[in-house]
């Protein structure tokens, strides 16, 4: 840049005593040139217009269709645009970036849609406030919107959830750890077989608790049931977030605790899960998330039942993913209005969940709150006055051992003395 | 990090004998840890063993008496002991290969673009959109697959069969494309419809690995390739596909996994049937989760021991399949811990 403006400022001196050039404006090295927009919009138009006439001259029916005539045309169109101005590669080089980004709003799209759908059908059951305080045992078929609700879902997906967290979140992350710990063999063994766990179909989650916990030890099925079904899906899932997280944790930061002389477990305790912190809590977080909105384990381990029942112990429990799942089996327009709501709500908890996920994520390694700014600067703090009273203590009474470097001042001439 | 200072007399002179064996001795409340650590690791190994043990004890009388035809029969009628698993796991496996077929395609661009093509800024929003999408619930799939999807796909594949229909897969049988009066129930409840829904469902999963994988790919490379004249797809074509292979077929492998076992939206959308029917336009599928689902409620102690033994089987066809695709993951992947 430097050598280009002594160049601008040389030039029309020595050879032109035309016009001074334009002031030099940065060149945009990444994103959408002019040419290139333009190209874009004249394709879009002329695809919109081919789908449009089609319609019109030959009354092709069907939405997809349209859309689809209108995509082919738009990017043949945008094709011979770009070739006027460029040549073999760059076309192609245009186009494919083009189909990339049309998978994008393809897969992007289809979820908004899904979304919307959802939340559209949802809400006529959701702004009832029964919704959300009563159960399903006095809502027949035929019963409007204002009576009857979600309660007993809700109850029961705060037990099979809250007993799968705590359940699953200690054994998790310690199994996390030990894949963190050590690099044997064995723990390579277990990375693979937990990472082919996690796509263990949960419906045979369920028919595990079924087979063992139901029809093997002879337990009812109920809350604790499905909560477990809900725990063994949820584990592969919470051991491979943590590992992540773990793995993201540099190895000098271990080293360094290493060298400092702390055993394997201080180290591990006091520097490597404080830093993933973050990473660990997102493991959780997603887990959970998981967890809530899985029907298929609780199916068969859960029972199912309109009544609340506030014991996970004892009585078949329902969860909200199963109770929608009811509910739009019975096909009946009531009910598939409630499903939705409750499909509706699952998705907001969802939601939710991730975005407190990604906030949390988003820290790096060793993110601080400012109440933990303040607790490590008291720590700090607690630590200098802690080595301030030592090498008091070594100055008074003259062990070498408990010494601190002298760094000057007073102690020096301390030293020299009893040397 | 090993650094050789040629005139150093440490280095020039080697040390004779057996290199020395380096064994750190844990203290005792580090010993307690990793016992402990381990402890729980081998716990958890235990309740995924456990999974096969019990599935097998409880499927052993079924297994016992239908021998080797419960591989081979397409049928399910425990009770009279003529059950078999060929035609439920081929159906199985049909909507998985349709959910994936589609998902491929899309994966691949998806996750192109967000490592490639999107800008800077965007990357994590989109990244995390992408995460969304596989935590959405699937039984909010399923009524969106149910009461959104199911309309709109009859007219498609109406279309594929009357246009297509020579491919024996897209073959509809009983289909008049001529009469304007028939009905869409014949190509509702399709194995199509349940895949589409499905696909959505793994998508999530190939792009995560897909993308995981090409933003790997070495920078050199891809800085070698644009200093000779590449675009950025020919850049993409010679050096970032090459280099994820390995994660475009494992996460291929791994979404595969997962729709096999996909559940809600195959009981919300399939009519079962219990032979092979390839004909994945036409109405009628079945899958060895939907078949477990329906029946747990309402068999024999003999009937629950054959879902038991069909349970096994997808049991053991996911492990086999995911097994493979993390053997080809883990094998791409480079860098098992970051340096900071």
């Amino acid at each position: 840049m430097a050598l280009l403006d002594e160049r601008q400022a040389t030039v029309p001196e020595a050879f032109a005593p035309g016009p001074p050039p334009p002031p030099q404006r940065r060149r945009k090295l990444g994103g959408l040139r002019k040419a290139a927009a333009f190209n874009l919009i004249g394709a879009a138009l002329a695809g919109v217009s081919v789908a449009l006439l089609l319609a019109l001259l030959t009354g092709v029916s069907g939405a997809l269709g349209l859309v689809l005539v209108g995509y082919v045309a738009f990017l043949l169109v945008y094709g011979v645009l770009v070739s006027i101005s460029d040549d073999g590669p760059a076309v192609l080089d245009a186009v494919m970036t083009v189909l990339m980004a049309s998978t994008a709003v393809l897969a992007f799209g289809a979820l908004a849609i899904v979304i919307v759908f959802t939340v559209a059908r949802g809400w006529a059951a959701l702004v009832h406030t029964n919704f959300y305080t009563q159960d399903m045992s006095k809502a027949g078929p035929l019963a409007s919107l204002k009576v009857g609700g979600m309660a007993h879902a809700l109850l029961g997906t705060l037990w099979m959830v809250g007993i799968a967290v705590v359940l699953t979140v200690p054994i998790g992350l310690v199994a996390a750890v030990y894949l963190d710990v050590t690099r044997s063999r064995p723990a390579r063994l277990f990375r693979t077989v937990v990472e082919a766990m996690t796509a263990l179909p949960s419906i045979l989650a369920g028919l595990f608790i079924y087979a063992s916990w139901i029809l093997t030890f002879g337990f009812e099925r109920s809350g604790l049931a499905a909560a477990l079904a809900l725990s063994v899906m949820m584990l592969p899932y919470i051991i491979r977030a943590a590992d992540l997280a773990l793995r993201l944790v540099p190895g000098n930061l271990r080293e360094a605790a290493a060298a400092l002389g702390a055993p394997g477990w201080r180290g591990e305790m006091q520097v490597v899960i404080p830093t993933a912190r973050s990473g660990l809590a997102t493991a959780v977080i997603l887990g959970v998330a998981r967890a809530i909105g899985e029907a298929s384990p609780v199916l068969l381990t859960a029972g199912y039942t309109s009544y609340v029942n506030a014991n996970p112990l004892h009585g078949p429990m329902v969860s909200l993913p199963l109770e929608t799942l009811k509910l739009v089996q019975a096909d009946i327009p009531a009910y598939t209005s409630r499903a939705f709501g409750a499909a509706t709500f699952l998705l907001v908890v969802v939601v939710v969940l991730f975005l407190v996920a990604r906030k949390i994520g988003g820290w790096g390694p060793g993110h601080l709150s400012p109440r933990g700014h303040r607790r490590v600067q008291q720590a700090s703090a607690r630590d200098a006055a802690r080595f301030a009273a030592r090498s008091q203590a070594a100055i008074t009474f003259g062990d070498p051992a408990l010494g601190y470097p002298a760094t000057g001042g007073p102690q020096s001439p301390h030293r020299r003395r009893r040397r | 990090m090993t650094t050789v200072v040629p005139d150093s007399p440490v280095v020039q002179k080697a040390p004779s004998g057996p290199r020395r064996r380096i064994r750190p001795v844990p203290v005792p409340s580090d010993r307690a840890f990793l016992g402990l650590t381990r402890f729980s690791g081998l716990l958890v190994l235990g309740v995924f063993a456990a999974i096969g043990l019990f599935l097998s004890i409880k499927a052993f009388p079924a297994i016992r008496v239908a021998k080797f035809s419960f591989l081979t029969t397409q049928a399910w009628q425990p009770d009279i002991h003529h059950f078999g698993i060929a035609g439920i796991l081929t159906l199985t496996i049909l909507i998985a290969l349709v959910a994936v077929v589609i998902a491929i395609p899309v994966s691949l661009g998806l996750s192109l673009y967000i490592s490639e093509v999107a800008p800077q800024r965007t990357k994590r929003t989109l990244v995390s959109l992408v995460d969304l999408m596989a935590a959405v619930p699937s039984v909010v799939y399923g009524l969106w697959a149910l009461y959104f999807l199911q309309g709109k796909v009859i007219g498609v594949s109406r279309w594929l069969s009357t246009w297509f229909g020579w491919i024996p897969v897209f073959k509809v049988n009983g289909a008049h494309p001529n009469n304007p009066l028939e009905s869409g129930s014949l190509y509702s409840a399709s194995t199509f419809i349940a895949g589409i829904a499905v696909s959505l469902m793994v998508i999530p999963i190939l792009t995560s690995v897909m993308r995981e994988s090409f933003s790997q790919a070495p920078l050199g490379e891809r800085e070698g390739a644009y200093a000779l004249g590449a675009t950025r797809w020919g850049m993409i074509r010679s050096v970032v596909l090459p280099f994820g292979k390995g994660g475009i077929i494992g996460g291929t492998m791994l979404g595969l996994g997962r729709a096999l076992g996909e559940t809600i939206v195959v009981i919300l959308i399939i009519s079962p049937v219990f032979t092979i029917n390839t004909h994945i336009l036409q109405a009628g599928g079945n899958s060895v989760s939907f078949l477990i689902a329906n029946l747990v409620g309402e068999s024999s102690t003999f009937g629950i021991s054959a879902l038991m033994a069909a349970g096994l089987a997808l049991f053991a066809l996911t492990l086999i399949v995911n097994f493979s695709a993390s053997a080809v993951v883990a094998r791409s992947r480079s860098g098992a811990e970051s340096d900071g």
